[in-house]
């Protein structure tokens, strides 16, 4: 059943169409809601047509890393929630979801979108320690560009809460989380020698390959990963690199 | 190790004396672990990866045999001693990571229909680690591959290049990992000028991704000769 799904998308890519209808330029229709979850210091809820993705910030305070005694740490996880599709299961994270939650990690680390600087507490003893969980709710495709989108989305809206006698005061904050620059990602998927972006579930099992691309504000490459089983030339590695930062200044006017 | 104020470059040189397009030293050698079908060891510099390939064999469990076609597995694991801090022999995220992008990057150079129900296993182990590790498991796990006879199409090759100071360089040191601005790892099927691997992070413009993709290339095509040279030592 799934391939011949996947076999009817490829019939209707070859012919120029896609099995919901959309330019292969397009992505889906993009909803993102701000601050879902109170408890947590920011969180958003990123929908791409039916992939619902939420992620959530919380802060605590850590040692820093000895090698950046004065800088605060970030560490991005993601969660395959086995409800989200019958192929997930509970249990450690397997090679997709680790690889998932490194790629939106290298795009918000290597990014320098947040101010790690601006996070020591006490140099050498204690930090803030930024912890973006992302939870994917429904897996219908593109689960990377939705959960990178949710994960700079709750950043933005994270606020650091007050410390009062050396303890974290939860619910009431000092400042905004300083965050500098909006990576956006951008997955661009391949078949034959045509070229799309926000691949649905169904497209997905046929790409013969997809380049993950992520761009900050100032049109610079911050992080690529190319993926998928086939290999690509380096023309069609140029192309896609190319829509995928035209695609990402569209994106980007949908984050505050 | 860690971050340093020293410059990277001086008088157009690199901290170990290399101009910005040079590769380390680099050796090859297959037919290094008897009990292996086929092994290699490939250094560049004093990074240091070793690959054996077990099979083709019979897969199990069956239930993950496919009958149409062979499987390839692939682990890249670091020794423990092989980091300035000891590493947990636990796999971490970045290898499990390492793990599939590898096997990815090799599996279009084989012929897995010609081996169905059979499993063929590469193993990479990193026993020193100096930067570009991943690249060095790459050219030693094709090689191992080639070294076992199982038919491929090419081999894979692979090389890291990088952006440190402002400056394009290629094969980046464990010191210059640490302070690049980008690094990049290729890997390529080289006689058809394929990309089978492309993993950059760091910030670089549009232009300076076409310029580290062609870096690549031409250094991909030197590793090749040795590669090739490599195989004729055992063979030829």
């Amino acid at each position: 059943m799934k391939e011949m799904e996947g076999q009817y998308a490829l019939e209707l890519i070859m012919k120029g169409k896609r099995i919901d209808e959309r330019n292969f330029e397009d992505f889906r229709e993009i909803k993102i809601e701000k601050n879902i979850i109170s408890k947590a210091e920011g969180s958003a809820r990123v929908k791409m047509g039916e992939t619902e993705v939420i992620a959530g910030v919380k802060l605590n305070t850590g040692e820093p890393f000895s090698d950046t005694p004065e800088e605060g740490v970030l560490i991005v996880n993601t969660e395959f929630t086995p409800l989200a599709s019958p192929d997930f299961e509970s249990g450690p994270p397997g090679e997709d979801a680790v690889e998932l939650a490194r790629i939106v990690d290298r795009g918000i680390r290597e990014s320098k979108c947040i101010e790690v600087g601006k996070l020591c507490i006490v140099p050498e003893e204690k930090v803030w320690m930024v912890f973006v969980d992302i939870h994917i709710i429904n897996d219908q495709g593109n689960l990377l560009d939705a959960a990178a989108l949710a994960a700079i989305v709750a950043l933005l809206n994270t606020k650091i809460p007050k410390i009062k006698d050396e303890e974290i005061v939860r619910g009431e904050y000092e400042k905004d989380l300083p965050v500098v620059f909006k990576p956006i990602n951008i997955v661009v998927g391949k078949v034959g020698n045509n070229f799309l972006v926000d691949p649905n579930f169904e497209e997905e099992k046929i790409l013969d390959a997809k380049l993950s691309v992520s761009v900050r504000d100032d049109e610079k490459i911050c992080a690529l990963q190319k993926q998928g089983k086939n290999e690509v030339s380096m023309e069609d590695l140029e192309k896609m690199v190319d829509i995928a930062m035209k695609k990402s200044k569209e994106i980007r006017k949908l984050v505050k | 190790m860690t971050k340093t104020e020293e410059k990277m470059i001086v008088n157009g040189k690199r901290i170990d004396g290399r101009k910005p397009d040079e590769l380390r030293k680099i050796e090859m050698k297959v037919g290094v672990i008897s009990r292996a079908t086929g092994s290699a060891h490939v250094s560049f510099g004093n990074t240091v990866a070793l690959a054996s390939v077990h099979g083709p064999r019979e897969l199990f469990p069956r239930w993950m045999q496919e009958s149409e076609s062979g499987i390839f597995r692939c682990r890249y694991n670091m020794a423990p001693f092989s980091v300035e801090d000891r590493k947990s022999p636990a796999p971490d995220r970045r290898s499990v990571e390492l793990s599939k992008v590898i096997k990815l990057a090799i599996e279009p150079a084989l012929f897995l229909e010609d081996f169905p129900k059979a499993t063929i296993d590469a193993f990479i182990e990193i026993i020193e680690a100096d930067g570009s590790t991943r690249v060095a498991g790459i050219n030693a796990a094709s090689l191992a591959l080639a070294h076992a006879g199982i038919p491929m199409k090419d081999l894979i090759v692979a090389c890291s290049v990088g952006k440190i100071d402002g400056t394009l360089i290629v094969d980046l040191n464990g010191k210059e990992d640490n302070n690049s601005e980008c690094d990049m790892a290729v890997a390529m099927i080289p006689t058809k000028e394929k990309v089978t691997l492309l993993q950059m992070d760091g910030v670089i413009t549009r232009k300076e991704f076409s310029e580290l993709l062609n870096l690549a290339k031409e250094n991909c095509k030197k590793i090749y000769e040795l590669q090739k040279k490599a195989l004729k030592e055992k063979f030829g």
